[in-house]
Parts: C-alpha cells; sequence; structure tokens
C-alpha cells in the first residue's frame, strides 16, 4: 500500500529525515514514536506530500507521488490525515465540515453527502452536533469531527500526526476509542503518537525514529519488553 | 470676527451637489480599486514569481509617491505624452483606483496570511484544489482580518478625494472653494464642507460597524 525508498528531507541546511525506505502493508497499522524532533510528524507529512522530500521515493499503491508529473490532489483523496491541532473549517459546522470535500472534489450531491456525513457522525457517536460550529466543541469532540472529515472521502490510508497531544487528559480515550474501532475495522494507519499504551495494544508495528533515522521497526510487543538498539532502550527508560 | 452662516445659505444647494459627484468618484475607485487590489494580492501570495514581482513593484511605486503627484502626472503630462485628452472625472477615477488598488492588495494579503496556515494544509490534504480551497475556506476567514482596515481604506479614500478638486472636478471640496472665491468668506463655506465630510466618513463607519458585528455572529 505504501512504499517508501531512500527518503530524505532537509529543511535548508538541517537533514530532518536520512535514508528511510519501509513499506506499509494494506491493514497495517503503524505507531510513529521516538523523541521530539526526531522527524517523525515530517516523515508521516511526506507520505501525502505536505512535505515534499528532498530525494527518495514514495509509492501510494501504484502512483509514484514523488514524481512531479503526478496528480497529487487525486492521491490526497485516498489519504485521510488528522492533525494535532485539529484543524477543522471554524466558518461552517460540524456537518459543513465533513461534507464540504465529498462534494467540492468528489462531486457527491448534498443530501448524499449528509446522509453519509450523519453516518459518520454516529459511527464517532457526535449525531447530536451535526449542527454545531467548532468553537462550541470540545477538543476532543473536534478531533472526533476531524476523523469523521478524513473519512467522508472514504480514504485507504489514514494519517494521525499526534492525535491526542492537544486534548486534556479526560478527552484522550474517546479519540483513542474512535481510531481503535478504526484500526479494527482494517483501515491502514499511520499514527504519530505519545500514547504509549495505545501504540501496544492497537499497533501491529511500531517504528522507532531518532535523528530522522528510522532505527527499529517491530512489532510492538518486542518493541516494548524488548527493544533492539540501546537508544530506544534509552528513551523508553526516560518515559516508562 | 465676523462669522455669518446666512451668507452661504442660497449656495448651499450648490455645494449639496458636490456630495454626488464624491460618492459617484470615491465609489467608482472603490469597486476599481478592490477589484485590482485583489487581483493584485491574489498576485502576491500566488507561485509565480514575475506575478509576485509585479504586483510587489506596482505596490511600491503607488505607495512610494504622493497621491497628488500622481493625480497631476494623470491628468496633465498622460495626454502631453501620448496626445490623448482625458477628461478630470476619468482622471480622478484611474488614479484613485489605481493608488487605492496598491492599498487594498496589501490589506488582502495580510488577511489571507493570517489564517491559520493549518487550514490550508487541511484543506489539501483532503484534495481540495488551489481555487475552491482560496475560495471557500480561506477568504472567508480573511475577510474577518480584512474588513476593519478595507473600511479604513475606503475613509481615507473619501477624504483623500478632496485633492480632485486641484484638476477641477466640481466635487465638495471645489464647490466650497467657489463659494469662497464668490463671497470673499472662508471659514463658513470651508466649516460646511468640512461637515459634509464627516457626515460621509461618519456613515462609512457606521457600516463598517454593522458589517463586521454581522461577521463575528459565527464566533
Amino acid at each position: 500500500m505504501i512504499k517508501i525508498r531512500n527518503l530524505y528531507k532537509s529543511f535548508g541546511k538541517l537533514e530532518v529525515l536520512k535514508d528511510i525506505s519501509t513499506d506499509i502493508a494494506k491493514g497495517d497499522v503503524v505507531a510513529i514514536i521516538g523523541p521530539s524532533g526526531s522527524g517523525k510528524s515530517t516523515f508521516l507529512r511526506c507520505l501525502n506530500l505536505l512535505e515534499v522530500p528532498t530525494s527518495g521515493q514514495v509509492w501510494i499503491g501504484e502512483d509514484e507521488i514523488t514524481n512531479p508529473k503526478i496528480n497529487i490532489m487525486k492521491v490526497r483523496q485516498k489519504i485521510g490525515m488528522v492533525f494535532q491541532h485539529f484543524h477543522l473549517f471554524p466558518h461552517m459546522d460540524t456537518l459543513g465540515n465533513i461534507t464540504y470535500a465529498p462534494m467540492k472534489v468528489k462531486g457527491l450531491k448534498e443530501a448524499e453527502a449528509k446522509q453519509k456525513a450523519m453516518e459518520l457522525l454516529k459511527k464517532v457517536g457526535l449525531e447530536d452536533k451535526a449542527n454545531e460550529y467548532p468553537v462550541r466543541l470540545s477538543g476532543g469532540q473536534k478531533q472526533r469531527v476531524a476523523i469523521a472529515r478524513a473519512l467522508a472521502m472514504e480514504p485507504e490510508i489514514m494519517l494521525f500526526d499526534e492525535p491526542t497531544s492537544a486534548l486534556d487528559p479526560e478527552m484522550v480515550k474517546e479519540v483513542l476509542d474512535v481510531m481503535k474501532s478504526l484500526a479494527q475495522s482494517g483501515m491502514t494507519m499511520a499514527i504519530v503518537t505519545h500514547e504509549m499504551g495505545f501504540a501496544r495494544e492497537v499497533a501491529d508495528r511500531v517504528f522507532f525514529l531518532e535523528e530522522g533515522r528510522l532505527l527499529e521497526d517491530t512489532p510492538p510487543v518486542e518493541f516494548f519488553s524488548n527493544p533492539k538498539t540501546e537508544r530506544a532502550k534509552a528513551f523508553l527508560d526516560k518515559i516508562l | 470676527m465676523n462669522l455669518d452662516f446666512s451668507q452661504i445659505v442660497p449656495s448651499i444647494p450648490f455645494i449639496l451637489k458636490g456630495i454626488w459627484v464624491t460618492l459617484q468618484i470615491v465609489s467608482v475607485s472603490l469597486i476599481f480599486g478592490f477589484i485590482l487590489g485583489t487581483i493584485l494580492s491574489i498576485f502576491k501570495i500566488g507561485k509565480l514569481a514575475i506575478l509576485r514581482w509585479f504586483a510587489d513593484a506596482y505596490t511600491s511605486i503607488f505607495r512610494g509617491t504622493p497621491l497628488i503627484l500622481q493625480l497631476f502626472l494623470i491628468y496633465f503630462a498622460t495626454p502631453q505624452l501620448t496626445g490623448i485628452d482625458i477628461s478630470a472625472y476619468a482622471a480622478a477615477v484611474l488614479t484613485f483606483g489605481l493608488n487605492s488598488a496598491a492599498y487594498v492588495s496589501e490589506i488582502i494579503r495580510a488577511g489571507i496570511q493570517a489564517v491559520d496556515k493549518g487550514q490550508r494544509e487541511a484543506a489539501e490534504a483532503l484534495g481540495v484544489p488551489y481555487r475552491p480551497m482560496l475560495i471557500n475556506i480561506i477568504l472567508p476567514q480573511a475577510i474577518k482580518n480584512i474588513l476593519p482596515a478595507l473600511v479604513n481604506e475606503f475613509i481615507t479614500l473619501t477624504k483623500e478625494s478632496a485633492i480632485i478638486s486641484t484638476i477641477g472636478v466640481l466635487d465638495i471640496m471645489r464647490r466650497a472653494q467657489i463659494v469662497s472665491a464668490e463671497r470673499y468668506i472662508a471659514f463658513e463655506p470651508l466649516m460646511f464642507a468640512a461637515i459634509l465630510y464627516y457626515i460621509m466618513v461618519m456613515a462609512l463607519t457606521l457600516l463598517g460597524r454593522l458589517l463586521e458585528r454581522r461577521m463575528r455572529r459565527s464566533d
């Protein structure tokens, strides 16, 4: 589903990602962890070209998105993304947020888009908030709307960039629960997270990044009990 | 001190007719300046370096030289250069429109760039193309930042329009001067003109506040 070869990314002189190569299969749930500044978010953002890699290749399915000739807008329709700070559209209500892209990009009729949006809202437990504006929602509710918005495009892959880092502690669970059920439904997911419990329970694989290198790609049970590298060990010692 | 406002009473209708002239020139320049300014602002935030350069140079020139000089260049110097006579009215509208566009483009650019860049990323991640993203996502949010500054620009334009009296357009200012010359009095007609300008500016201010309040409803 996702193929990454020799991915490099620099911001000016700062080399943020160094020679990352890996594959993510359909249905894989990957937790990306590592110290801050290790390049986790940049890595995730290279997968839908919100950051353009300096060199290397990324395939999404059959499409090589690092090929300048590719229609990235088309590929992005297949990749949902959820941000740390939600980025809901503040001038649209919940339904408006969810139906905008399916109507504008995919040309869905309003009735159809709304019906789909209501189903998704039900899934994330927010049917009663359909006509609220984002300012009236709590952080956890905003993030669940953001997930519904991404799912409304019927993506094949979902990227999560620290989806619970901006939330009050009591709201983390409601978002993680939605993500868990999404993982169980077979969605291919890449999640930058600091929620180690969630990573251990839900992920199929853990990517450990440090200083822009992919140091480990290990099943979670093994990673958390017996990490391969000293650096991962040191990292886990600090946070667990 | 001998102030006698009754002296200008017969001339009041003559001065009042200037309101229409001033309003006409201001509103046409305003629309012209707004459209051109919007286009320039899109150049400024766009990807094409040549258009960005053009829009920046444009703004720099029109902000960097006096308005009255621009007016004289267009009214007096253009005919000399091209042989085409330009009416005072057209010169006024052209000057104010071109000049206002420079300021408006900066106002809109700043308003657009003040919108959280996460909004753009969220739209991009959903596969929304540039144009609908700008129109449906960015601009509606930018308007809130833009509106107060834009009203301010319109107020400035209304007041500055008085300099068209220097090329003989019969606006409020010019008419006040004529009355002043006819009756050998300065204070009364000028004071009357000042009140007219003030009322127009207050009306614009009020309109701006009403619009702003409407916009804040979704907050």
